[in-house]
């Protein structure tokens, strides 16, 4: 009873506190100065056909940085807390139906392909780094449920993992040394807006980024599915 | 009519979300917690922004309902053994 009043009290404070604010919410009707200069200089400036790319990479690139770094510290603590002893007991596996067999056998280059293209395309079209390597774990994640014994080569997840990571920094420091600050792409052609190869150096980016998001991600997959043996 | 759609996600959502808390299956309330995250990615569309939308569709419904899986069959198999 008390714990109800209590929970009670809370939303009644919340709605009081929150309440204004809805009620005062008054629709944008132009853009903060920081973003028209985005949207206005944005796609001649970095050459990217997708805004909120150019965003992410180059303009708010620090943060992408931080984003990263956080996921690569979400998938070395799984990695962490669900170690094992290297005992391994693999008596009660149970094999997949063969529906599931079949439909892998023909969706999982698919679904690798698609996240490739994700983020290569990720200048161009909506997506990037971080959904194309979602895509990708998405597709490992169908293998290992379909064919059981697949195993995961941990050292060349691991080693994709840190070069990419490795090789996104070098990129940022070349931004840097080449062109106007850390993570500024045009210290490669812009080329012509619109193509494959333009925008500078945030494809090659985003691929990087892309790579390492899947890595992890398939580690931390790999990790809590190797705890259920 | 967007505005009817919206309405309707939102109502289908919130219930999604009622069901998630309520239920006393965890693997439907799992099931549940992805449902929401499909339909935010509809809305996120429906808002104009496709990035968001991808986002939420691969992580949110896709990856972190795969891994709350795993962590179920985790925690049913020490409940068997301990």
């Amino acid at each position: 009873m008390v714990k109800k009043i209590f929970v009670l009290v809370i939303l009644v404070f919340f709605a009081v506190m929150l309440l204004p604010l809805a009620k005062d919410l008054t629709p944008f009707q132009e853009l903060s100065p920081v973003a028209k200069k985005y949207v206005e200089d944005g796609p001649d400036e970095l050459g990217g056909a997708n805004l909120v790319t150019s965003v992410i990479v180059t303009y708010r690139g620090l943060d992408t940085l931080g984003e990263v770094a956080v996921l690569f510290i979400a998938a070395a603590g799984v990695g962490f807390f669900l170690r094992k002893d290297g005992k391994s007991n693999e008596s009660k596996k149970r094999s997949s139906s063969q529906i599931l067999q079949s439909g892998t056998t023909f969706l999982f280059p698919l679904i690798l392909v698609f996240g490739v293209y994700i983020f290569l395309h990720g200048h161009l079209t909506p997506g990037g780094g971080f959904q194309g390597g979602v895509v990708i774990a998405s597709g490992i994640v169908l293998l290992l449920l379909s064919r059981v014994a697949t195993k995961i080569n941990t050292t060349i997840l691991h080693l994709v993992e840190s070069l990419s990571g490795a090789a996104y920094i070098t990129i940022g420091v070349l931004g840097l040394v080449l062109a106007a600050g850390f993570l500024d792409n045009r210290f490669l052609d812009l080329g012509e807006f619109g193509t494959l190869l333009s925008a500078g150096a945030i494809p090659l980016i985003y691929s990087f980024i892309g790579l390492k998001v899947g890595a992890e991600l398939v580690g931390i997959i790999d990790n809590m599915q190797k705890d259920q043996q | 009519m967007t505005t009817v759609i919206i309405i309707v996600l939102g109502v289908v959502m919130i219930a999604a979300a009622i069901l998630a808390i309520h239920q006393k299956s965890l693997l439907s309330a799992i099931i549940a917690a992805g449902a929401i995250s499909l339909l935010a990615s509809i809305l996120y569309i429906i808002l104009a922004a496709p990035d968001v939308a991808m986002t939420e569709a691969a992580i949110g419904s896709g990856l972190t309902t795969i891994v709350f899986l795993f962590a179920l069959n985790k925690i049913r198999k020490q409940d068997k053994d301990g």
